[in-house]
């Protein structure tokens, strides 16, 4: 396409009344734009909300009230808020986000929004910003609801609790895109919420891994699930910092991220 | 390696509509495709603005505007809300409001965009496209689904985008969408560029497949259903009933053709009801030049 010199249009009518060679919007404004739009698009979903906030309240209410939890060294709520924080994060970054996207690539929004100024780059920083975002409002939420249970968290667990929740955020967001990027949105939808359940209920989640069998047992601390639902544990129970958990949640999010970015399909 | 597209050379300027004509396949979606960044090249080099499309950032991309055959806009999003939203990626958009009366989207501002007919979704991806005010307008298939309404909206938005200086590239298998906007022609077939030229010079163009080819006309005419037409004119002529009772006459018709034919009305009391004598349209010049198989 040549012929097309670059510099102003010089002498060309303005259009919609403005005229002058187009800029795009700071790279910040676009991804915060970006992440915003996501994390609205996320809260107005009704599906998106059971799975992000009803089914981990549900959760949490279930495992307070049932005696399963008991003995393991801290009051049954105690216990289970740290797993359903954990909860949270995989709902909101690998299920809820890995389904948006596998759909939108299907739609072609992910092809029509590299052609804008947001490009490639920008549209998956929006979306690990929405991430964050959906799920800072979930930690207040479910926070509330633990508080108004009984919970009483290790107050030093706070500041490791949260940098491993973002870590094992980034985790997730990185398997989401993984699979919404390399199968149909029908599998992607499938899989995430199948892993969901699978991981929520024996990965380590929400039921504690010395609850399970021994042979899953020792498989478990090296899955992300694992990893983040003992570690969160840890953190709230005894106000630790897990260092190796942060260190499988950490290469989680570069292997399964750079496998994203190797095997990523845009249409 | 899968070459779909080999051999397409093509310019676009600037205050220019330039029409990408091909049938489903022939590989229209690809080049543009190539051209716009949205896929990897293995060979072959494209300047747009000045730039490798392959390695454009924000800067170009604010330059340019899209509109994908599919749309390309989230099911779940209402237009306005989706506008505003796009139009905050650019430092001076065009005017949203200004967007939405001219092509009529306040008409379904409120529907999700699931919900919206083919003709809507066309609109509001056209204003998707337009609203960083681009100076390159890439449309892919812009008429898809479009009612006349809609179409005549859209397509005068088009001609008043190009007399304002924008270079506009377009896909299309319409050869009616060419004719009526395109100022240059490219026709695509097998992923190369098989013929150029603005409609005019590709309507006159002797197509050299057969003798006198340029002279081809069609006379259609309706009548009683089941007329033996065939019988009355001379081989090389050919005649078809495309409908009960619609004729459709094609080949190098002289006057004593016509003569024989309304002879032959007269003998046996056969006055049709409607009769339209056409030369070459581009639809023909393109079959002509990319052959008639269905691919």
């Amino acid at each position: 396409m040549n012929g097309t010199a670059p510099g102003p249009a010089a002498g060309n009518a303005p259009l919609g009344g403005v005229s002058g060679i187009q800029q795009p919007a700071p790279l910040l404004r676009r991804v915060l734009l970006q992440g915003k739009y996501e994390a609205l698009a996320m809260l107005r979903n009704g599906e998106q909300l059971i799975l992000a906030v009803v089914l981990p309240l549900l959760a949490l209410v279930g495992l307070t009230v049932t005696p399963f939890l008991d003995r393991i060294g801290g009051s049954r709520v105690d216990v289970a808020v740290p797993g359903i924080l954990a909860l949270c994060a995989m709902s909101t970054a690998f299920t809820g986000q890995g389904i948006a996207t596998g759909f939108d690539r299907r739609y072609g929004v992910l092809r029509f929004l590299s052609t804008t100024p947001l490009g490639r780059g920008g549209l998956i920083a929006g979306k690990a910003l929405s991430v964050l975002a959906v799920l800072c409002l979930q930690v207040a939420v479910v926070s509330a609801v633990a508080f108004a249970l009984g919970w009483r968290p290790e107050p030093a667990g706070w500041i490791p609790g949260l940098l491993l929740l973002a870590l094992g955020a980034a985790a997730f967001t990185a398997l989401g895109l993984l699979v919404a990027g390399t199968v149909r949105p029908e599998a992607t939808l499938a899989i995430t919420n199948l892993l969901w359940i699978l991981l929520g209920a024996l990965g380590g989640i929400v039921i504690p891994a010395e609850r399970l069998p021994a042979g899953p047992q020792s498989l478990v601390h090296f899955l992300p699930s694992g990893a983040l639902g003992e570690s969160l544990r840890e953190a709230f129970l005894g106000g630790t910092f897990n260092g190796g958990a942060a260190l499988i949640l950490l290469l989680w999010t570069v292997i399964a991220g750079a496998a994203a970015i190797r095997w990523f399909k845009w249409n | 390696m899968l070459r779909v597209v080999s051999g397409v050379s093509l310019v676009a300027e600037r205050g220019q509509v330039t029409a990408l004509l091909g049938a489903n396949g022939a590989g229209k979606t690809t080049t543009l495709e190539c051209a716009q960044g949205l896929q990897k090249r293995s060979g072959g080099t494209i300047s747009l603005l000045g730039q490798d499309p392959a390695a454009a950032g924000a800067d170009l991309r604010s330059r340019v505007g899209v509109m994908l055959q599919d749309g390309g806009l989230p099911p779940s999003s209402r237009p306005v809300p989706l506008l505003r939203h796009i139009a905050g990626l650019y430092q001076n958009p065009w005017p949203v409001d200004d967007l939405i009366q001219r092509l009529a989207i306040d008409t379904f501002s409120r529907t999700t965009v699931r919900r919206l007919s083919g003709g809507q979704k066309q609109r509001l991806a056209l204003a998707a496209a337009l609203i960083g005010r681009p100076e390159v307008l890439f449309l892919d298939e812009p008429s898809a689904g479009l009612d006349p309404q809609s179409r005549q909206l859209v397509f005068d938005l088009i001609a008043e985008l190009r007399d304002a200086g924008m270079g506009i590239i377009l896909t299309t298998h319409l050869m009616d969408d060419a004719q009526r906007l395109a100022d240059y022609v490219y026709i695509i077939d097998g992923g190369r560029n098989v013929a150029e030229g603005t409609v005019q010079e590709l309507l006159q163009r002797n197509p050299g497949v057969e003798a006198g080819a340029e002279h081809i006309r069609t006379l259609e005419f309706e009548a009683a259903a089941g007329l033996d037409v065939d019988a009355v004119l001379p081989d090389g002529i050919a005649v078809s009933e495309t409908r009960a009772g619609s004729y459709s006459v094609t080949g190098s018709l002289t006057p004593a053709h016509l003569a024989a034919l309304a002879r032959w009305w007269e003998e046996h009391n056969i006055m049709p009801a409607s009769m339209s004598l056409q030369a070459r349209s581009l639809e023909d010049v393109f079959l002509d030049i990319s052959g008639k198989d269905i691919r």
